[in-house]
């Protein structure tokens, strides 16, 4: 079905569709209009979900994590500081294995106060144990959390999920979509069926008690294997979601990747803005691609790398500084896979761009592919750790 | 019409110019075109300048960035030529659309000497008319339709009728005199071609 719709209605849709048993939430911008749309759904019985308003993030989490352990599906969606205030949570939700999907519209986190999109808030919480899908547009965003339960849920993972999308970029501006059948929906997402949950008393368990130096370890272990796993459970998702829906997705999309000399990196919405880049340097006759990482974690180093390895030189572009004096994590990560795996003769450079809302612009794009072309002959490369389109003075 | 069609919409807060950059997103959309209707969101508060943005095409829109060399300019409330610089970027071949009673002589040295085409509308007068209240959005949407000929004005005129028939279900005492802005919008602009 055509539709148009903002990117926080179609997570709200959904939701919708997927009708969980749990939905808490605390509103802040620019994720608020997901809740607020869910809850109309609640309040004119479209869904029978337990809709829980909390008085602070850290409460969402919270009460995410005890519906997931009673053997609930709980989902939430926040931004910025609302992934700050649920930080110790966030970690519990993932140590517990507890398969909760939350929606994380990406915004800068304070200070100084700023409501707009950079990634800060998801590369934040990179290393807590959750799986994270970013998302280009309002359709790979309901795609996305389509697809959410089914990866969360396998019993080889049971890790909680990030629907990761652009704030206002994509949150609040409306495009074409097409959404499938709530039947189709439904039967694709299907049934959450814990093995093991608070709530039976067949099998009584308890969840979260004192883990010391006889058995962290291995549960940090059995955590870290889940991750691995979940490489083959989203592939094998992702196939049997386009034969459903038609629709393609993997780790990572290439564009014009074949043949390309020099390439670009990125996540989320300016990947859209560097495709039309790319048509226009395509049509000039210059080699350029680009890739776009939807699955972030687990992180695809060797897929990366394979892909990479026939390029001069790549630009990995962060809308989160690191703040490391080395670059931005997506650039450190893209280098290290690269390394990693033995391809040593691409060049790298990092970019940290759109920090705090500040517009990304096709020539902000343009430029990079220029320096890249220039990057590409050169022995070294000459400070590879670049701020793009600041003001310098 | 071309490939893609990219306005910019100023106004200021409390105007609908944000809403009528949906409703046009709205009414394209359901002419089969891709759409995209995005404000840019500052300090939200009455009265303060906005922008809000459209993107048109019959191909799918990958660009996620604000317009910066529109085809065509939308300006919801006059007093904001005095400050803000409207026509900046503005496509040779565009047009730019303002709510205002100014003659040519005064908008053109109002806009520094733009020497692009002017079409302007008394929204206030057939908002005030039609709608009996000041909202200007209404009337300037027709206005950009006629002159950006996204869509065929009849068609507009029907689907607007459906969509503010589901937009004010619950107050349909303000359908008509909506329906009557556009009509009146559509007959009443006035172009200033370039020069």
């Amino acid at each position: 079905m055509k539709e148009r719709l903002s990117g926080n209605e179609a997570v709200a849709t959904a939701m919708k569709q997927i009708n969980p048993d749990v939905v808490a939430a605390f509103p802040i911008t620019p994720s608020t209009e997901i809740p607020q749309y869910f809850s109309t759904f609640v309040n004119n019985g479209t869904v029978d979900t337990e809709f829980i308003p909390v008085e602070s993030e850290h409460s969402t989490m919270s009460a995410c994590i005890g519906a997931e352990a009673a053997g609930c599906r709980a989902m939430t969606a926040t931004s910025s500081n609302g992934v700050s205030l649920m930080w110790e949570m966030i970690y519990i939700a993932s140590s517990l294995r507890l398969p909760i999907v939350m929606t994380v519209v990406n915004r800068a986190v304070s200070g100084p106060l700023n409501i707009h999109n950079d990634h800060s808030d998801s590369m934040g919480c990179r290393d807590s144990g959750w799986i994270q899908l970013y998302s280009e547009t309002n359709q790979e965003a309901y795609d996305n959390m389509l697809m959410a339960n089914r990866i969360a849920e396998h019993p080889d993972v049971k890790l909680p999920v990030m629907i990761c999308m652009d704030g206002f970029i994509t949150s609040h501006a409306i495009e074409n979509i097409e959404l499938e059948s709530d039947e189709k929906v439904k039967k694709f997402v299907g049934e959450y069926k814990p093995k093991d949950y608070l709530l039976n008393s067949k099998k009584p368990i308890s969840v979260g008690p004192l883990d010391l130096q006889s058995y962290l370890f291995e549960h940090k272990k059995q955590q870290s294997v889940a991750m691995v796993n979940a490489q083959k459970v989203i592939i094998e998702v992702a196939e049997e979601f386009k034969k459903t829906f038609g629709r393609e997705y993997g780790f990572f999309e290439n564009y014009k990747m074949k043949d390309a000399e020099i390439a670009i990196v990125v996540l989320n919405s300016t990947a859209g803005t560097a495709k039309a880049v790319v048509d226009d340097l395509r049509k000039k006759g210059i080699k350029a691609g680009l890739i776009k990482i939807r699955v972030f974690r687990p992180f695809p180093a060797s897929q990366l790398a394979k892909d990479l390895r026939n390029c001069k030189a790549v630009a990995i572009l962060d809308k989160a500084d690191g703040l490391n004096a080395a670059g931005g994590p997506v650039f450190t990560e893209v280098t290290s896979a690269l390394y990693s795996n033995n391809v040593k003769d691409v060049k790298a450079v990092s970019y940290i761009y759109g920090i705090g809302g500040r517009d990304v612009k096709t020539d902000d794009i343009k430029k990079v592919y220029q320096d890249l072309a220039k990057i590409k002959d050169q022995s070294t490369v000459r400070n590879p750790y670049r701020h793009l389109g600041v003001r310098e003075e | 019409m071309k490939d893609l069609i990219e306005i910019r919409w100023h106004g200021r807060g409390g105007q609908g110019a944000k809403t009528a950059s949906l409703l046009l997103a709205d009414a394209a959309f359901n002419t089969g075109k891709f759409i995209q209707g995005f404000p840019e969101y500052g300090p939200e508060r009455m009265g303060a300048p906005i922008t809000a943005f459209n993107r048109i095409s019959d191909e799918p829109i990958t660009i996620h960035s604000n317009i910066y060399e529109p085809d065509f300019v939308v300006v919801v409330d006059d007093t904001l030529l005095e400050n803000v610089d409207v026509t900046s970027g503005l496509k040779k071949d565009g047009a730019i659309v303002i709510n205002t009673t100014k003659n040519e002589k005064d908008l053109r040295k109002l806009l520094n000497n733009y020497d692009g085409t002017i079409c302007t509308l008394d929204a206030r007068k057939i908002s005030v008319e039609t709608i009996g209240r000041y909202f200007p959005n209404t009337p300037m949407l027709a206005a950009i339709v006629k002159v950006s000929k996204i869509m065929d004005e009849n068609i507009f005129l029907k689907d607007m009728v459906d969509s503010f028939k589901h937009k004010f279900a619950k107050k349909p005492e303000v359908i008509d005199g909506n329906i009557k802005a556009i009509e009146m919008a559509l007959k009443e602009v006035t172009f200033y071609e370039k020069k």
